[in-house]
């Protein structure tokens, strides 16, 4: 046996395949998937993993990309990972041509330069209400159009509050919602459960109560904003609201409520379809601001925005799939499957026509107000952060709401 | 190669393809030559791949932390890849953080307390179960469960059952008269949740390898020490344990190596919270990185340095403490 020679070709055979995988290795690094399909194919990101590819959203998508002759593919990434995900197709020159996201994060992805403006995309946006289109501003420009919006206002279970001899006409303010809490928890049932856990959905539901109180996002720490955090940790501190509504999502806090032992729930829009599946008679409130009459609730949904592209002649295909995508006909339908309140008036009226509950929704989406909105841009999720640890440091009896706040606002500096 | 007691045939070797052994002597002068440079490049080839992947995977993403770690990431810097370097600004920036001195406490205490319980626990258990008795093997088997499950499945349960309204403990403790407590939800329980989970999730591990080493021993040693009349106890401590020790080192090194970087658990079952009272390194890097609708890639990859200098620092220390042990 020639043993020399039976090991070269062993050694060539080695290298040939380190070579190879180290093309392959080398010809992945840039471009993965936008781009390769050629020119005609438009890629759309959206935070919707929930619908399948038969789901009637898919289809919409296709149809939309049919009318502009061109193909779509899609691809749905969960909420919490799009942020980034984006970030990183947008460094690596591989954006999607259509981009759903998050409304908060529209600010975040326009700062890193990532997103078109309207003007640019000559994209219409006249017919958006202007209160919800204001979270996709800033600076003086819109960077996307809404799909849709949903916010918060109180569940109610109208056997807990018989039972506890409450009129829910009576609820008008936090002094009389507070009563009602203490008359329930009498009753020997529980009040009201929210969600306050250290994460964005935390401040999301604290800001109603805190923009409620009147106070502002920039000063954190002003005698308004104590006194809203001061009414949750009242709230948990005389047992009216669980402990665990530290550590709850908005689902967890649902499920708490759905157990029917609550009285009142903080949830969102998106909770209609669960509401009626919970077996026990509901109705719902807008969330009574201090003294009176309705808080201002964070708008929630997603924009669609058109992120930049090396070749800005992709762009009017891009807008014709996006005004499809908005367009009345369609808005009604993806906001109907997404239980969200359509961002123009003509749809809202047609939603309301149809489904007489989702009313004080269109009243409490009209009443929100965008997290990101008064220019406050990427000065949010700053202000957001500390907000969030501000809540949890009270309600867990770390700090008091004043000194929790004070240590809020010097942070978010 | 253990072989010491007769040399091996070169030959033998050569076709195994160990080059390690001199050519033998009768090869012909030619063949010398060639030899060396046919060897070096199949060794080559054989380095490459692996090479490749090292860089590719391990090295590449080591230098890019270092670099994110030392630039001033905006988001837009992100993209432009423009960031201007910063030095070691974002390092005096997490020290400076507030968050510090509470991050290192934790994970000091929760890694320190997290190995001690682990260890202890599953060494009594392995010894337990070297007695053999019947049933021994399913229990045992039983034992291996948590480590078995899906993190996210086991910290999910974990913090449903620490629930401070629905949990099960609290309502078990309720039945024996001691009020609620707020396992997840207070600062004071939160970090002492999340260690509890987390050694039960640690002890199989250290069951398993601690089991392996016990079967190691050979039992004439306990026969002659039950000879000359040592006590179970005795026996323990005199033959167990010093000779368990290498098998012991690599448990509580690896131990450690785990519990530095563990994330999911506290993750799941508090988020690191409230008030930062269960964050450790691990959460906090996240958070900074991922947490915020403003990612601050910048500072989360600092913080993630200072944990691979960490555990570096731990498994440098092994390799000089098993250096010196051999040479004893």
């Amino acid at each position: 046996m020639n043993r020399p020679t039976g090991r070269r070709i062993t050694a060539a055979a080695l290298t040939v395949i380190a070579v190879a995988t180290g093309t392959t290795a080398c010809s992945s690094g840039g471009s993965t998937s936008a781009k390769d399909e050629g020119s005609s194919t438009y890629t759309i990101w959206d935070p919707y993993p929930q619908f399948a590819k038969d789901s009637a959203w898919a289809k919409l998508l296709d149809g939309c990309g049919t009318k502009a002759g061109v193909k779509v593919k899609r691809t749905a990434f969960d909420t919490s990972d799009l942020t980034n995900k984006a970030l990183l197709a947008a460094q690596q020159n591989n954006s999607p041509d259509v981009l759903i996201v998050d409304n908060p994060v529209v600010s975040t992805l326009a700062e890193a330069g990532v997103l078109t403006t309207t003007d640019d995309t000559k994209l219409d946006t006249s017919t958006v209400d202007p209160n919800l289109l204001a979270a996709g501003q800033s600076g003086g420009k819109t960077y996307g159009t809404p799909i849709g919006a949903n916010t918060l206002a109180l569940y109610y279970n109208k056997d807990v509050l018989k039972k506890a001899g409450v009129d829910v006409a009576s609820v008008k303010d936090w002094k009389s919602l507070t009563a009602a809490l203490a008359k329930v928890k009498k009753a020997g049932k529980k009040g009201i459960t929210f969600s306050a856990i250290g994460t964005e959905e935390g401040s999301f539901q604290f800001l109603p109560w805190f923009w409620g109180s009147g106070a502002k996002l920039t000063e954190l720490d002003s005698a308004q904003g104590v006194s809203a955090l001061k009414l949750w940790t009242d709230w948990l501190k005389k047992d009216y609201a669980p402990n665990s509504v530290i550590n709850n999502t908005q689902t967890t806090s649902w499920q708490e409520f759905a157990s029917g032992d609550y009285a009142f729930a903080e949830n969102g829009t998106w909770q209609l379809a669960n509401a009626e599946k919970a077996g026990f008679d509901y109705g719902v409130l807008p969330i009574p601001a201090a003294g009176g009459g309705n808080a201002a609730a964070p708008t929630g949904g997603e924009f669609v925005t058109m992120p930049v592209q090396g070749d800005t002649g992709r762009y009017a295909t891009t807008q014709k799939l996006v005004s499809c995508l908005t367009s009345t006909d369609n808005l009604y339908a993806t906001d109907t499957t997404l239980s969200y309140v359509a961002p123009t008036a003509a749809v809202q009226d047609k939603q309301v026509a149809s489904d007489a509950k989702l009313k004080p929704w269109v009243e409490a989406v009209k009443a929100a107000k965008g997290r990101t909105s008064d220019d406050l841009g990427t000065k949010y999720p700053k202000i957001s952060e500390q907000m969030w640890k501000a809540v949890q440091t009270a309600l867990s009896g770390a700090k008091s709401p004043k000194d929790a706040l004070a240590s809020a606002q010097a942070a978010a500096k | 190669m253990k072989q010491t007691t007769h040399p091996p045939d070169p030959r033998l070797l050569d076709r195994a393809g160990a080059a390690t052994a001199a050519p033998p002597p009768v090869r012909t002068a030619s063949r010398r030559r060639r030899r060396p440079r046919s060897r070096q490049w199949a060794a080559w080839a054989f380095l490459a791949p692996v090479t490749l992947y090292l860089a590719l995977f391990y090295a590449y993403p080591l230098y890019r932390n270092l670099d994110l770690s030392l630039r001033n990431y905006t988001v837009r810097s992100f993209v432009q890849g423009d960031a201007p370097f910063t030095g070691l600004a974002n390092y005096r920036k997490v020290f400076d953080d507030p968050t510090f001195g509470p991050a290192l406490t934790h994970t000091v205490v929760f890694t320190a307390v997290c190995l001690l319980f682990q260890y202890a626990i599953g060494l009594a258990l392995a010894v337990f179960f070297n007695q053999n008795f019947k049933l021994s093997a399913t229990l045992r088997a039983l034992f291996l469960v948590p480590w078995l499950l899906p993190l996210i499945v086991s910290a999910s349960t974990w913090s449903w059952m620490l629930n401070s309204d629905s949990g099960v403990v609290n309502s078990l403790l309720g039945a024996i008269g001691i009020g609620p407590v707020n396992w997840l939800t207070s600062p004071e329980w939160s970090l002492t949740s999340v260690i509890i989970a987390n050694i039960w999730i640690g002890v199989p591990f250290n069951l398993v390898v601690l089991y392996s080493g016990l079967q190691s021993i050979p039992t004439s040693l306990y026969e002659a020490a039950a000879l000359d009349g040592a006590s179970a106890w005795r026996r323990f401590w005199s033959i167990t344990f010093p000779l368990l020790r290498p098998v012991s080192a690599i448990t509580l090194l690896l131990g450690l190596v785990y519990t530095l970087k563990v994330f999911d658990i506290i993750w799941i079952m508090t988020k690191g919270g409230p008030a930062d009272s269960s964050t450790t390194f691990a959460t906090w890097s996240y958070r900074l990185g991922f947490g915020n609708l403003l990612p601050a890639f910048g500072p989360g990859a600092a913080v993630g340095n200072l944990l691979v200098v960490a555990a570096l620092v731990f498994g440098l220390v092994y390799l000089r403490v098993q250096r010196k042990q051999a040479l004893s």
